[in-house]
């Protein structure tokens, strides 16, 4: 694992390795889960797919799990999304208009990704090019991206039945929910992009000095370009999940603040808001975590409403964590003891 | 000296051409009525955005504004109706309670140097969820003193000037004071300008940075505040998303949203020139609702690229 050099030395006394903190959140989510509900491990197979709470969670985190995948390298140069939420309208729009006519399968779907990824082409060049700031420049998106989605389903709450598109969510793969296959797929998929070139490398160093990067040779306005597609073609991917698993597309609904879940995700992963290095992986159990907490309030009877709180309060207590002053208090406090002995 | 002006003069001719092509196509744009109800109707997005310009100058955002409109009407809702409190005590609470929402966010921005939107995107979601926890119905309020001051009003013509709008612009007018003739808003200015140097130049950046976020927040709930007059209910589902046309009606005010540069006056004529579409929208009955949308985001490009224009005009020069 590659370090940056504000983590290492002797300003962390207490040095774990990476991911333990994410990987036991998930662990002490799921393990609260289970004593409040004890068949929360039961898996049955009913018309050849798997069922079951745990199930659930990965296939109903599936959408927010693949929108974190697109927002972690954004989020790595520095920047920020907004506009995924709307992309999802969009994109939903844009398939259940098509589903009603005779287009094939394929068609639909590739159009509906070129879609997303051109809304990512759209934020990039804003960010890249024009040189705005990301959240500025993807809020004009996140307002105007409804309004595009009523556009193109007229306003209405448009409903389909088209087995070519019903696949995408409703089908099972060796009794594995296709969804869940899709999140798979796109996190190979990412990993390959970034890990597998040396894209990955560039997104972090860009973020962490753009000026710097750009000197050195790095093309970071080309790398925020494909950050931002990259994104955007991950919304489209959430968008096709999420309108084939309702058969419809409502423009108003689809994907409201999910835009906040996939930021949270990746938080949750341990990448830094301010930039730099990211990982893919634990940007997914941040979206495993979440989902666990919104199944587990779900089966044990609490208001779905109490999420909200629940939310907020872990996302609060994660930003503390990262705080750069916090960070700097405690490890005055730890070289003081560390004098006192 | 043009270009200082030139963004807050783009908005002001905006407006008037926008008014004029309203007024041309039906007349009734020029009665006291339509323009009484732009005022009524705009009011609570107009409190909440000169907040939102205090903080938008100073470097910042405040996300949280619409939960705190939203728990402010179901926390007066459930004290009236509930509780038997009389409406002013309620309105007292709200603001009490708004100010330390406020205080509380602008000390983790602050003491944790942690992002401004993302604090306030915790706490859009910590609030919308108390208020979930309160009620997730609909409270209406029936009490004879809210209807006392809905009924409040000075007529002039055949149109009235609401209770409401008097508020709204007096906000206004209070903020502009604030911000342009006061120290504190010379400080947030110059937070915004460039937060090292103003340390440097002994502006109490701590303090300044906890009251900006309390006078959103408390802003935000004297909106509540006018929405609940405005709807005499309380919802804990209600204004989604106005933290947008807030934030829009600062940007194509022509405050830019790096901070250091704004005024006070391009935030009102942002919020008219948004009402102003959407009267026209409804006005004209066969351009659909969701052209308001895309209309005002293509204002918000346009008035972010031509602030990127100027600042670099200006850099090369």
């Amino acid at each position: 694992m590659k370090q940056s050099p504000k983590d290492s030395g002797a300003n962390k006394p207490f040095r774990v390795f990476r991911g333990l903190p994410q990987l036991s959140m998930l662990a002490l989510i799921l393990v609260i889960n289970v004593i409040n509900s004890p068949s929360f491990f039961n898996v049955t197979i009913q018309d050849g797919r798997l069922f079951g709470s745990i199930i659930d969670v990965f296939y109903r985190g599936a959408p927010v799990a693949i929108l974190a995948l697109g927002m972690t390298p954004v989020i790595a140069t520095g920047g920020i999304d907004l506009s995924v939420g709307a992309v999802i309208a969009i994109a939903g729009a844009v398939t259940a208009t098509l589903a009603q006519t005779e287009l094939a399968g394929w068609q639909i779907i590739s159009l509906a990704l070129l879609t997303g990824l051109a809304c990512g082409l759209w934020n990039g060049l804003l960010v890249s090019w024009l040189g705005i700031q990301p959240f500025v420049a993807t809020l004009i998106l996140m307002v105007s991206g409804r309004g595009m989605a009523q556009m193109i389903t007229e306003g209405k709450i448009l409903t389909f039945t088209n087995p070519s598109v019903d696949f995408i969510s409703r089908s099972a793969f060796l009794t594995v929910p296709t969804a869940i296959i899709i999140m798979m797929l796109v996190l190979a998929l990412g990993w390959v992009l970034l890990r597998g070139t040396a894209l990955g490398m560039f997104v972090e160093s860009t973020g962490i000095n753009r000026v710097a990067s750009t000197n050195v040779g790095v093309k970071t306005g080309a790398v925020l370009a494909t950050v931002y597609m990259w994104c955007g073609f991950c919304a489209a991917i959430a968008g096709l999940i999420i309108t084939s698993d309702i058969r419809g597309a409502d423009a108003n609904n689809a994907g409201l603040w999910l835009e906040m879940d996939a930021i949270l995700a990746v938080v949750i992963g341990g990448t830094s808001l301010l930039g730099g290095r990211f990982s893919l992986g634990f940007s997914l159990i941040g979206a495993m975590i979440i989902q666990a907490m919104n199944t587990g309030i779900l089966v044990s009877g609490f208001k779905p409403e109490l999420n909200y709180i629940v939310k907020a309060l872990v996302v609060l207590a994660v930003l503390c964590a990262q705080s750069p002053a916090l960070r700097n208090f405690t490890a005055r406090l730890g070289q003081k003891r560390r004098a006192a002995v | 000296m043009i270009r200082r002006y030139l963004p807050l003069l783009a908005t002001l001719a905006l407006l008037v051409i926008g008014y004029v092509i309203c007024a041309f196509e039906f007349k009734n744009f020029l009665s006291f009525r339509v323009i009484g109800n732009l005022l009524t109707d705009n009011a609570f997005l107009g409190i909440t955005a000169v907040g939102m310009t205090f903080a938008v100058i100073s470097g910042g955002i405040d996300l949280s504004v619409g939960s705190v409109i939203a728990f402010t009407t179901i926390l007066i809702a459930v004290l009236v109706q509930w509780y038997g409190v009389h409406p002013l005590a309620a309105f007292a609470v709200a603001l009490a309670v708004g100010a330390l929402i406020g205080a509380g966010m602008g000390s983790i921005i602050h003491y944790l140097r942690l992002p401004p939107f993302i604090v306030t995107l915790t706490g859009m979601f910590l609030i919308r969820g108390i208020s979930f926890q309160i009620s997730t119905e609909s409270i209406g309020i029936d009490h004879e003193f809210y209807a006392t001051l809905t009924d409040f009003g000075l007529r002039i013509g055949r149109g009235k000037l609401s209770l409401l709008a008097m508020i709204m612009l007096a906000v206004v007018a209070a903020g502009t004071v604030l911000l342009h003739r006061m120290r504190f808003g010379a400080n947030v200015y110059a937070i915004g300008g460039n937060i090292a140097s103003a340390k440097l130049m002994g502006v109490p950046v701590p303090s300044t940075t906890v009251r900006i976020y309390m006078l959103s927040s408390t802003l935000a709930a004297l909106a509540g505040i006018v929405f609940s007059l405005y709807t005499t209910a309380g919802n804990s589902l209600n204004c989604v998303g106005v933290e947008l046309d807030a934030i829009a009606s600062v940007v194509i005010g022509g405050t830019l949203l790096t901070g250091g540069y704004g005024f006070m006056v391009g935030t009102l004529a942002g919020v008219l020139l948004q009402g102003l579409i959407q009267t026209f929208i409804t006005f004209d009955g066969t351009l659909s609702s969701w052209w308001t949308k895309i209309i005002i985001g293509i204002l918000l490009f346009s008035f972010i690229l031509l602030q990127r224009l100027i600042t670099k005009f200006g850099q090369k020069k």
